[in-house]
């Protein structure tokens, strides 16, 4: 539904993003995980237009991304911001209104996600008089209320306490049940892997991982944890296929390549004297993205 | 959903948060208080530093010496100069380079004026020419006759001519142009930096980046100045419907009709003006990412303002006719606040006012097109102040 082709940004003699190229399919929720500065803030910003891309295109239901299919994307910004000075309910129905609603749907919109957010007693607060969690709320209301069509949500978890966190993995599920296809990045790489249906990794402006997390385990093989107490530091290194990942009071772990059999290193374990443990674990999505990206914990 | 009804949506949020603030009220009443005092205080700081020049011809140069002595006992400052012939001294008159032309000779003194002599060059004046009287009527002193010298010394008076007939509203339509000059400055000058404020509190708060992925950046330009330009359009009628009302309920202005037109004329100034400051007030405003550069990135622009507010209350009050005057007030970045003016003096021909309206409308033209460009280059950029060459560059 959301398909970003080659889209190529220089900010003088940085690229920023060079030839980001992923789709995202109706109802489905895409996680865009990367180090600070790797592009996804650039590449979030071309897709709603705020930016201008130098190469590549941006299309959405199959047609090239115009002023007004933008209108109808939901954004939340890296950097919040809201009007200061403004009411939440009149900040809401105004920026619905921009968005293209009626003022009718502006309202009831804004009432609806003004209750739905917890914010009922705030809605005709000023916005500077909430607290910061409560701003990241109407902040977050204010990239749903016009019924968006696309959502491109830039850290949306960042500053929100652990309720208002289950309640924005609730309102994206629903979006995305309701066939809205969910950008968003965010550096809680355990929350990306329990929400997201396929991940985006970027760095230094590529996409160098793109997939759903089985698939990007797919070519990595597994982590096997080998708890032998008595054996040597050093005692796997010599084991083909094999990468030790780190030892850690009598816990080896060790990263094997796809295909190794795993007897081998049972049978060197066990040449050391005490095996209390041999576990299979898949990699998480934390250490893929420690792989792909290169920054190790070995 | 068109563009129009987005400028639209835009504009509505700016009338909505301005009319419902208080300052808003409080300011509409402060500027009526601070126009009064303003302009009485004006009056009498011009009426003091006047300079009287005045021109002598043919044998009259002969009184250059006494006439500046008698004029300083009268407290009275005067420049005297000798003109080289009386026609020449007319036209100096007409031009307003001159307030009075002396010619004929000392014991009569003929004066050339554009509409009426000052008081008190008149009587230094009359003096000179009593005292030449008086010294004949001395020479001749075997036939002395205390009686009919005195008679004579009395009679002995200048003889003055107007070039043009004494307007007598001439006081009451400076007083308006005062009044329509510094309504027009202040207000252009409020409402410019209202857009400029509103321009940098979009980007400081970052509310821009949201707005930007709804609307284009020139129809949040256009938005925010048509919004402002309304609510300051509507306070410059209170204050002038208010004012027009007052002076010509309590007989201060007795020409009604002209007032109500100072006003109307005003208002279309005002937009105008309006229209060619606010752009260029919301592109410098968009340069910077904090409330605290702003009135330093301003500054440029504020100034142009405020010497177009001096050199109209100065040229008005003292050379209304000159061609400086009328120059200067067809020239765009002062037509909005001289132009009015002159039209409340009533010395504003109607080409004057064609041509000043023309130039007004090519140079909104232009400098809405370069502000739009400064502007939608610049209000996504945080971080320090922007080089005004680097918002010109293509992006």
């Amino acid at each position: 539904m959301l398909e970003v082709d080659g889209v190529t940004k220089r900010f003088g003699d940085v690229l920023a993003c060079d030839r980001v190229t992923f789709d995202v399919a109706a109802g489905e929720l895409f996680g865009f995980v990367g180090g600070n500065g790797a592009g996804k803030t650039t590449t979030m910003r071309i897709v709603l237009g705020v930016l201008a891309q130098d190469a590549g295109s941006v299309r959405f239901a199959g047609a090239p991304v115009e002023h007004a299919a933008r209108r109808r994307f939901g954004y939340l910004p890296e950097e919040r911001g809201l009007y200061p000075r403004m009411r939440v309910l009149e900040q809401l129905v105004y920026l619905a209104e921009l968005h293209g609603a009626g003022i009718n749907a502006a309202h009831r919109a804004a009432e609806h996600w003004i209750s739905r957010l917890g914010l009922r007693e705030h809605r005709d607060t000023e916005l500077q008089r909430l607290s910061l969690g409560n701003q990241q709320r109407v902040q977050l209301a204010a990239a749903l209320v016009h019924d968006p069509l696309l959502l491109v949500l830039d850290e949306p978890f960042s500053g929100l306490d652990p309720l208002a966190v289950d309640v924005l993995v609730e309102v994206l599920r629903e979006q995305a049940r309701a066939g809205v296809p969910v950008v968003f990045s965010s550096h809680q790489l355990d929350l990306v892997e329990r929400l997201c249906d396929r991940v985006g990794i970027v760095a230094a402006g590529r996409i160098v991982a793109c997939g759903t997390v089985e698939q990007l385990r797919a070519g990595t093989g597994s982590t096997l944890v080998v708890e032998a107490p008595d054996a040597p530091p050093d005692w796997a290194s010599g084991l083909p296929g094999v990468t030790v990942l780190g030892v850690h009071s009598g816990q080896t772990r060790l990263r094997v390549a796809p295909g190794v059999d795993d007897q081998p290193i049972l049978a060197a374990a066990l040449a050391t004297g005490r095996v209390r443990g041999f576990t299979h674990h898949h990699p998480s999505l934390a250490e893929l993205y420690r792989d792909v990206v290169g920054v190790g914990s070995r | 959903m068109t563009s129009r009804h987005t400028v639209w949506l835009v504009a509505r949020r700016e009338l909505r948060t301005r009319l419902r603030a208080r300052s808003f009220l409080v300011g509409t009443a402060v500027s009526i208080a601070i126009l009064v005092g303003f302009v009485l205080m004006q009056s009498t700081l011009f009426g003091g530093e006047r300079v009287t020049r005045v021109g002598l011809s043919g044998q009259a140069a002969a009184i250059s010496a006494p006439l500046a002595e008698e004029a300083r006992s009268l407290g009275l400052d005067v420049q005297v100069s000798t003109v080289r012939d009386a026609s020449a001294g007319e036209a100096a008159v007409l031009d307003g380079d001159l307030d009075a032309l002396v010619t004929g000779t000392p014991a009569a003194l003929h004066v050339v004026v554009d509409e009426s002599l000052d008081e008190n060059l008149r009587r230094a004046l009359n003096t000179l020419v009593q005292e030449e009287v008086l010294r004949a009527q001395l020479a001749a002193v075997e036939e002395l006759d205390p009686d009919h010298v005195l008679g004579t010394v009395a009679d002995a008076t200048v003889d003055v001519r107007s070039l043009r007939a004494p307007d007598p509203t001439h006081d009451e339509r400076l007083a308006m142009a005062l009044v329509i000059v510094a309504l027009l400055y202040l207000s252009l000058l409020l409402y410019g930096t209202m857009v400029a404020q509103g321009v940098v509190e979009e980007k400081s708060s970052r509310v821009v980046e949201i707005l930007l992925a709804a609307v284009r950046p020139w129809e949040l330009l256009a938005g925010k100045v048509v919004g402002l330009g309304l609510v300051g359009l509507a306070q410059l009628t209170v204050v002038g419907g208010v004012g027009v009302v007052l002076a010509v309920v309590t007989d201060v202005l007795t020409i009604p009709g002209v007032a109500v037109g100072t006003l109307l004329w005003g208002l279309l100034w005002y937009l105008l003006g309006y229209l060619f400051y606010a752009t260029v007030f919301a592109a410098a405003g968009s340069l910077v990412s904090r409330q605290e550069e702003t009135q330093s990135v301003l500054l440029p622009v504020t100034s142009v303002l405020v010497l177009a507010f001096v050199l109209g209350f100065g040229l008005l009050s003292r050379i209304p006719n000159s061609s400086a005057t009328a120059v200067l007030s067809v020239l765009p970045p002062f037509a909005p606040i001289l132009m009015p003016g002159r039209l409340a003096l009533g010395t504003a021909t109607g080409w004057d006012v064609a041509l000043a309206v023309v130039l007004m409308l090519v140079s909104v033209a232009a400098l809405t097109w370069l502000a739009g460009r400064i502007y939608a280059r610049a209000v996504l950029r945080t971080g320090p102040r922007l080089p005004l060459r680097e918002a010109l560059r293509k992006a």
